[in-house]
């Protein structure tokens, strides 16, 4: 237990301080690498805590997609530091607002108890040993039964904002040539290459006949 | 109940596993060694060369002076590079194609962690290996370097969800995250044979994933001179090597254990049963390893729009549709295990 202590410390400390440094430092890179660490050493939580496939899923999403493409944006953007600082004082009350808010609203629903995860009454039809049922299957269980509509609804919403960004974003330039594989495939050599016969000493004649 | 010891609970554990730690790292080095070595003498064979052949019988132990070389040398940081993040690069790297193998199995009781989602851990390790080279090239501060690295993120991130669907194929056959109960649901039959679309998808997709050709787009040498690794020397450079080359092999130990049943023989008959299994899986995994090298050796390299097109309309709708149709019919038929 003390180790588990000690790791439940190690990775809860270097979690807020580099929630810390995601706000704190100056280079937009880093900010964006502080918060790798955060969701990374968040997955280290969960492991603790026996969620390993939430961990797991952390990693590969948040860590593994998002956060390359948010490290991609931050790279390819030129920042110009001092002016993003400047504003900082002037956002201060309004985020801290926001914080307070959410803060208040986590209070509210833990301490209220109106969490209503309904674990208990899925479980109980038939409680298997914690040991023997992996939370990847109790996950599975409860998401694709109880929440089956509200999961398939997550899914086309995301699948909706995914069609629309394509749809705002892409367009057809004219002008460049794009490789048809069919087309090329299709082709025929007969009619596309043509054996020409030229003797030693003689022009060559190059019009296709 | 016994007096609880210090000893007993956390040290003796803890050098335990370190030293299985050791056991899994070291011959993982040893095997990159000769992996370098091999490819190289198999890519002369290819092209009617002769390969290294002067240092040590056979030249074998050119890989040994290469290692020194590089040890001995100057490690050059340039003066705009962002230094810490500089050298964390390589770091990454490195470590990245070693945590793999924490959870595959060699054998049937031979694994590190047997973890159930074993094959999850695998898929995030995997898809953090972005960051040792977007890292690198950016922190180099140089246009080639930088050029690689973003060509490198979009590549990775797109094959990365190929081999996700892939993935799900396969623990759908298998009915479990666990690498070590997914080999032995090959027992009957190997997954390549139901799942042959998907193991040539699988194959192709890691060929991407690792910067191989024909998709090394990343560190093209005719253009971008060596990309993300143009400004790295040294040490810094032999780590990111070592790096590529474990990661080669662990994904062809994945390919192992996912499609041709891990540490099983092929037929459980007499002669196949006596070998053991570590053999097994070792020969396997050197088959896939040296089909990495024939495809080096054979083909030229993709354009970057053909490797797009490749992993988002080729290879993306094939493995959906192939995920719902092995879905559907095992709910279909009664396969599910």
């Amino acid at each position: 237990m003390i180790i588990e202590t000690i790791v439940f410390y190690v990775l809860a400390v270097v979690t807020v301080a580099s929630g810390v440094m995601v706000i704190a430092s100056r280079n937009p890179v880093q900010s964006v690498l502080f918060l790798i660490l955060a969701f990374f050493n968040s997955a280290g939580l969960f492991v603790l805590m026996g969620a390993e496939f939430l961990a797991m899923i952390l990693v590969i999403v948040y860590v593994g997609a998002v956060a390359v493409l948010f490290l991609f944006v931050v790279m390819m953007l030129d920042i110009n530091f001092s002016e993003l600082r400047a504003g900082f004082l002037q956002y201060l009350p309004l985020g801290a607002i926001v914080g307070v808010i959410l803060l208040a609203e986590l209070i509210l629903v833990f301490a209220t108890g109106s969490i209503d995860i309904h674990v208990p009454e899925v479980v109980t039809v038939a409680m298997p040993p914690a040991a023997e049922v992996s939370n990847t299957k109790a996950l599975g269980n409860i998401l694709y039964t109880r929440y089956a509509y509200l999961f398939q609804g997550a899914g086309f919403i995301l699948l909706v904002a995914m069609v629309g960004a394509i749809v705002l974003t892409h367009r057809r330039r004219v002008e460049v040539r794009r490789q048809k594989i069919a087309e090329q495939v299709a082709r025929d050599p007969k009619a596309a290459v043509v054996l020409k016969d030229i003797k030693s000493g003689e022009e060559g004649t190059w019009k296709s006949d | 109940m016994a007096e609880p010891s210090v000893w007993s609970d956390y040290i003796l554990p803890l050098l335990l596993i370190i030293g299985y730690i050791a056991a899994i790292v070291v011959p993982i080095l040893l095997v990159v060694a000769v992996v370098v070595y091999g490819e190289r003498k198999i890519w002369a064979a290819m092209q009617f060369r002769k390969g290294p052949n002067v240092v040590g019988p056979f030249g074998l132990f050119q890989v040994v002076a290469d290692g020194l070389k590089l040890l001995m040398k100057e490690t050059i940081i340039p003066t705009g590079a962002n230094r810490v993040l500089f050298i964390i690069a390589p770091m990454i790297m490195f470590t990245l194609g070693i945590v793999g193998w924490a959870v595959i199995p060699f054998d049937a009781h031979l694994v590190l962690a047997d973890i159930n989602v074993g094959i999850l851990y695998l898929f995030a390790v995997s898809s953090l290996g972005v960051y040792g080279i977007i890292i690198a090239g950016w922190a180099s501060n140089s246009k080639y370097g930088f050029l690689g690295a973003l060509r490198s993120a979009a590549q990775m991130v797109s094959y990365e969800v190929s081999i996700g669907f892939v993935l799900v194929t396969v623990l759908l056959a298998a009915g479990s995250l666990n690498l070590r109960e997914i080999v032995e649901a090959q027992k009957g039959l190997w997954f390549f044979i139901p799942l042959a679309p998907m193991f040539i998808i699988y194959f192709i997709s890691a060929l991407a994933e690792t910067n191989r050709t024909p998709f090394d787009l990343p560190e093209a040498e005719g253009e971008l001179v060596a990309g993300y690794q143009v400004e790295y020397s040294a040490m810094a450079w032999l780590l990111f090597m070592l790096g590529e080359y474990a990661n080669i092999v662990l994904l062809s130990g994945l390919c192992v254990v996912l499609f041709l049943g891990g540490w099983l023989p092929p037929f459980h008959v007499e002669p196949f049963i006596w070998i053991p299994g570590v053999v097994w899986f070792i020969a396997k995994t050197a088959f896939i390893i040296f089909l990495f090298t024939w495809v080096r050796a054979t083909l030229p390299r993709y354009r970057y729009d053909q490797l797009m097109r490749l992993g988002w309309k080729v290879f993306l709708p094939a493995s959906l549709a192939w995920v719902v149709i092995t879905a559907g019919a095992m709910h279909l038929f009664g396969w599910m295990p």
